[in-house]
């Protein structure tokens, strides 16, 4: 296995984009508490515009990296750079902000069992302080986008899995984030409707947004051609 | 709550409408829980107890000061009975004397017939006055702020008229002071115990009732909110919890008080009513009672709205803190 550091641009639109990768790594290693090291000596980019898989057997750090890559976790050694900015550094109340530049869909959704699926799918918006008139006609058109047309009303317990899958994976992507992570974003659907939410996040790729995700799914991965991020015993191998 | 497809919902969706309406929006924090309604119910009873005591309490030193003024307005100017004392005439000289001392107000001579009622209780009725040695008042009423000199009064009338003897109630007075005093400082005492009570409760039951609503915060902050949005959604909640509960539990105290003094006025003759009219006053929620009760809750609004603020605060705090301590993973999102 050829190991490097994978350095890549997105082709020639990287030329029209300020110098830096969105997210930059270098050195990272990261342990909980006093255990073992769960990523050793991480260092890659996440270049603007790149459509990437991660993958690697089940408890490899898949979550654990989607974690530092949502400045949800900092690393116990080494640098990572967000948005050009070295992540140690940000004080508390800029998180936020830099966390509306990036979507994520958890591996357990994590929607709000109160609100429907379109409130749900609004909620991003809505912290950020915009008018229900000013987005609701796109939040439909998303709903309708993902299958969820005509459960726009119905609240999270009522939805199906793979339902509450989509719901997760349109409000990630409702506010057109620079870099969305999903984990496991096919984990409770069936192939068709794979084919389907890969094909979302491959349109939302070309709009602009660079797309993370993580899946041990191989029949998904041999759908795209796509960058592969692997990671087994604490090591990340990147093929281009 | 991973997979478990219930394909039996989904089938069963409602089809074929044109366009799908979206209810109004759905406020961020749930509007009624359990513990939200538990939380509700442990204020109005808290919000009750604590007017139901300031009620009680200003009730209670109002009367100890009454006690302590309507005594200390008056002085008895008492003759005795002598043979060769005309009783009447004395009792117009007394009266006339003690009006020249400037702090007094008014005289009043007790006439045969009202000392003989007074005497009725041990007496018995019918009983002829001139017949009995019975002593003779007069009542003269004072200014409290500027008292007149009881010592020099005494003097001027042993020398005038050597049965007179005045009574000042100086010791009534000073006894009744110690107890109202007494009474003013226990009720104020209590009053401070149930208000801290009122002040801990609340705010535990509000902690109480947030910590349910954890991966609310959790999810607002993961999806770009910044804290002190969270927080404002979060008190803008228990604001409404607490005005309501702190109303019922107010307007309950008040309709208490308003029952009981209804109740007194009707059995205004009774004797139990007149012991307990004497012993703590009239039920009545005057001005101060409705200002104690609006004081009640707005301490109670700002109690809870501060203690919701506070808590989603520190949550949020607490989540960022995982962020820079690895080592803290108890609280970590399962991506
Ligand atoms: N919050 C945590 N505290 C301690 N150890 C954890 C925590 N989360 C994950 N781990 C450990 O880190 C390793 C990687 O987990 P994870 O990142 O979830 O892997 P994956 O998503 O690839 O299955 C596992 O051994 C897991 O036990
Ligand atoms: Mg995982």
């Amino acid at each position: 296995m050829r190991r490097r550091p994978g350095y890549c641009h997105g082709g020639g639109r990287a030329l029209l984009e300020p110098g830096w990768p969105l997210i930059h790594f270098e050195n990272v290693g990261l342990r909980y508490g006093m255990g073992p090291e769960i990523l050793r000596d991480l260092t890659f980019d996440i270049p603007r515009r790149s459509f990437q898989f991660l993958t690697g057997p089940s408890g490899a750090g898949k979550t654990t990296l989607l974690r530092l890559l949502f400045l949800s976790l900092q690393p116990t050694r080494g640098i990572i750079r967000t948005f050009d900015r070295e992540i140690s550094t940000i004080p508390r109340d800029e998180l936020p902000m830099l966390r509306r530049r990036i979507g994520i869909v958890f591996q357990d959704f994590r929607l709000l069992d109160h609100l429907t699926t379109y409130e749900n799918v609004a909620l991003p918006l809505r912290v950020r302080g915009k008018e229900e008139a000013s987005y609701r006609a796109d939040v439909l058109e998303l709903l309708k986008w993902v299958g969820l047309g005509e459960r726009i009303n119905v609240l999270p317990p009522v939805l199906s899995g793979g339902e509450k899958q989509r719901a997760a994976i349109a409000r990630a992507l409702i506010d057109r984030p620079e870099l969305l992570l999903a984990d496991e974003p096919t984990g409770n659907v069936d192939p068709p409707m794979a084919r389907r939410l890969l094909s979302l996040f491959l349109e939302l790729n070309r709009l602009g947004t660079a797309v993370v995700i993580a899946t041990h799914d191989l029949s998904l991965m041999d759908q795209v051609e796509a960058r592969r991020m692997i990671l087994s015993q604490g090591r990340l191998d990147i093929y281009d | 709550m991973t997979d478990a497809p219930r394909e039996t919902a989904e089938t069963a969706a409602p089809a074929r409408r044109p366009e799908m309406r979206v209810r109004p929006t759905a406020p961020i924090v749930p509007p009624a829980n359990v513990s939200g309604r538990a939380l509700m119910f442990v204020i109005a009873i808290m919000a009750f107890l604590a007017c139901l005591t300031f009620g009680a309490v200003s009730m209670v030193r109002a009367t100890a000061a009454s006690w302590q003024s309507q005594i200390s307005r008056e002085i008895t100017i008492q003759i005795k009975p002598d043979d060769n004392l005309d009783m009447e005439q004395a009792l117009k000289d007394a009266r006339d004397l003690a009006l020249t001392f400037a702090g007094t107000r008014d005289g009043t001579i007790v006439d045969k017939a009202a000392t003989a009622r007074l005497l009725e209780p041990w007496l018995g009725e019918g009983l002829d006055i001139d017949e009995l040695p019975v002593p003779r008042l007069v009542i003269v009423t004072i200014d409290e702020q500027s008292p007149p000199d009881f010592s020099a009064m005494r003097k001027a009338l042993s020398e005038k008229i050597p049965q007179a003897f005045l009574d000042d109630h100086r010791t009534w007075v000073d006894r009744l002071v110690a107890m109202a005093r007494t009474t003013a400082f226990i009720g104020t005492g209590v009053l401070v115990l149930v208000f801290s009570a009122m002040v801990l409760t609340v705010v535990f039951a509000t902690r109480g009732a947030l910590s349910g609503n954890r991966h609310i915060v959790e999810v607002l902050h993961f999806v770009g909110a910044e804290a002190s949005f969270v927080a404002s959604e979060f008190q803008k909640h228990f604001l409404l919890i607490s005005l309501k509960g702190s109303f019922a539990g107010g307007f309950l105290a008040a309709l208490f008080f308003a029952i009981a003094g209804f109740w007194q006025g009707r059995s205004i003759a009774t004797p139990q009513s007149d012991q307990a009219t004497a012993l703590f006053g009239t039920f009545s929620m005057g001005f101060t009672g409705y200002l104690g009760i609006v004081a009640t809750m707005v301490v109670i609004a700002i109690l809870t709205t501060l203690t919701a603020r506070f808590t989603v605060m520190r949550t949020i705090y607490e989540i960022d803190l995982v962020r820079s301590d690895p080592s803290r993973t108890d609280q970590l999102p399962d991506t």
